[in-house]
């Protein structure tokens, strides 16, 4: 099962891997592809705290907006290059995880939904004010790209296309090791019922922090590999909006999925640019269109994939994901 | 092997336990039986470290398992069942199993990430392991399916299962036989009597007096948060102050 699931994920990274090749000379399309990408990373990781343990969180924007000021400060106050930026990119946004997990741990389902919120709300109000680290509203201009490798560029989108694609690769193959994991099957147990997780012995505030910790590692990532490729942010990018954006593009795609992490990201980056030509109205057909597929789809889009292959192969397929949007795990002893 | 003196727990101004002694010997299924709201299910609420008690010991094996947090308890040797199911109900069954491993394999964030190797090893001992505890409870058939799928007998097997994955020296049991039929409740008491057979020792809240009255070593009675009684099965029968408790009255009018 798990080598399908393999060879699946394999052959459509290698079909991606034509899109610079298919869109060549279209930086309209090449740009939504890394856009789409990065988003797939963002919410990768929330599917890792909410899909999995169970936490819910609508602050992912502002981790994605933590992970870009830093790699940008760096690359543009420090002359750090790209490769050195991302990682502190990726640790900034961690431990900012872990410093907001932390005090929440008490809180849960509509609460804690409620402390993340103001999180995100805080940290858009100190990009805009901090101006002697983010330049203010104004934003940060003249991120450099990553430095060339030989005769290749990463100037473009077709070029920087395939670093993204690189790391969606390695995130994807981190969440799905995870997942099936000893440390997978935690979090999966403090989502499905806290106490008899901690009754099983697992330390659930441990498992917990680390779902925070991944959720911002991941967005962290993303938010470099978005600043070094538009070169320009600004702290209006990281509103709790795109995080709710975030959030309905894993519910769309299957909140315990990690491809349909990856399947939502790019539907809803594309579906609004598809949407373009009915100017003022497609925002209606937009929130049509999504609240259809959630209510005729309550499994995402994994769930209905899933449930194609397990009618094409007579029933033996894999099992379809079970993962809604998490009850509150508040019930009383 | 567990020792509890003196056990306070209160919310609010009631106390649920109030001066509990009891003591559980090595190997013995004992039964905690009492009339409703006795304080019973606290007991093994703090026992198990859900509850915070106000006051009192609870010694198990040489440590004091009073202000250790749940998982550290389960870690110790003492796992539990619940009242109310609280299996992983959106996992599958073999899983919920598996999970029940966590305190016995070693797996963390880091190593999880490399396929092959010592991870392999651990993860293919873990389903092992599970299957196993499956086929001990009886449920060899359903690894695959969703747990809260499984008829409510069912469940509470596997729930029995999950716990014996911690591998516990003491089991908790809160009232295993709710809700089960009389053949279902048969299979039970084969079942508690195989797993005392394996060397873990029992402590078993139930409401079925045929049951208890069958498997039990020793029973401890409670009535307003302490025991009024312990001894075994025909002295718990003859016991008067039994009888008021559960048919109302003073020990002399019975």
């Amino acid at each position: 099962m798990m080598s399908r699931h393999m060879l699946l994920a394999i052959a459509v990274f290698i079909g991606a891997a034509f899109l610079p090749l298919v869109f060549r000379g279209n930086d309209y399309i090449l740009n939504l592809c890394v856009v789409a990408g990065v988003y797939a990373i963002v919410v990768m990781g929330l599917g890792i705290l909410l899909g999995w343990a169970g936490q819910m969180s609508l602050a992912q924007a502002a981790f994605l907006g933590i992970g870009a000021y830093t790699s940008a400060f760096f690359t543009t106050h420090l002359n750090w290059n790209f490769w050195e930026a991302l990682p502190a990119a990726v640790l900034m946004s961690a431990l900012v995880g872990f410093g907001v997990g932390y005090p929440c741990l008490r809180l849960s389902g509509h609460y804690l939904a409620l402390a993340t919120i103001g999180f995100g709300i805080i940290t858009q109000l100190v990009l805009i004010n901090w101006t002697a680290v983010t330049n203010g509203s104004d934003g940060m201009t003249g991120i450099p790209a990553p430095p060339p490798w030989g005769p290749i560029s990463f100037e473009g989108y077709g070029t920087y296309f395939y670093i993204v694609l690189v790391f969606v690769g390695l995130s994807a193959y981190v969440a799905a090791r995870l997942k099936s994991s000893r440390v997978g099957r935690a979090m999966h147990a403090i989502r499905e019922n806290e106490l008899a997780a901690s009754a099983m012995g697992i330390d659930t505030t441990r498992y917990k922090m680390l779902a925070f910790v991944l959720a911002g590692a991941y967005a962290g990532l993303a938010g470099s590999l978005l600043a070094h490729s538009i070169k320009f942010i600004s702290p209006d990018s990281y509103s709790f909006d795109q995080s709710v954006v975030f959030l309905v593009m894993l519910i769309l795609g299957g909140s315990g999925s990690i491809g349909g992490a990856i399947l939502g990201a790019a539907l809803l980056t594309f579906l609004p640019e598809v949407l373009r030509p009915l100017k003022n109205s497609y925002i209606m057909v937009y929130g049509a269109a999504v609240v259809a597929m959630i209510i005729f789809m309550p499994q995402g889009l994994a769930g209905i994939i899933a449930r194609l292959a397990r009618q094409n192969s007579g029933g033996a397929g894999p099992r379809a994901q079970t993962a809604s949007v998490p009850q509150s795990a508040a019930e009383g002893a | 092997m567990l020792e509890i003196r003196g056990l306070v727990k209160a919310f609010g101004g009631v106390h649920a336990v109030d001066g509990l002694d009891m003591t559980v010997q090595r190997g013995e299924i004992h039964a905690l039986i009492g009339p409703n709201g006795s304080g019973k299910t606290t007991t093994l609420n703090v026992i198990s470290g859900i509850y915070k008690a106000d006051g009192g010991s609870i010694g198990f094996e040489r440590q004091e398992l009073l202000g250790l947090p749940a998982h550290a308890i389960t870690k110790g040797g003492v796992a539990r069942t619940f009242q109310n199911i609280r299996l992983f109900a959106g996992l599958s069954v073999l899983e919920n199993v598996m999970i029940g491993r966590h305190t016995r394999t070693t797996t963390n964030f880091l190593t999880a990430l490399f396929p092959g190797g010592a991870t392999a090893r651990e993860e293919l001992a873990t389903r092992t392991r599970a299957h196993e505890l499956l086929d001990f409870v009886g449920l060899p058939d359903v690894a695959a399916v969703q747990a809260k799928s499984l008829p409510y007998g069912d469940q509470r097997r596997v729930e029995i299962a999950r716990a014996l994955a911690t591998e516990p020296r003491l089991l908790l049991l809160d009232e295993p036989a709710a809700g089960m039929n009389p053949s279902e409740t048969d299979d039970l008491i084969g079942l508690l009597e195989r797993i005392r057979a394996s060397g873990i020792t029992l402590l078993l809240i139930e409401h079925d007096m045929n049951l208890v009255m069958t498997v039990s070593d020793r029973i401890t009675v409670l009535n307003f948060g302490t025991h009024i009684a312990a001894g075994s099965p025909p002295e718990i029968r003859r016991n008067k102050d039994v009888i008021a408790a559960y048919l109302g009255g003073s020990a002399d009018a019975a």
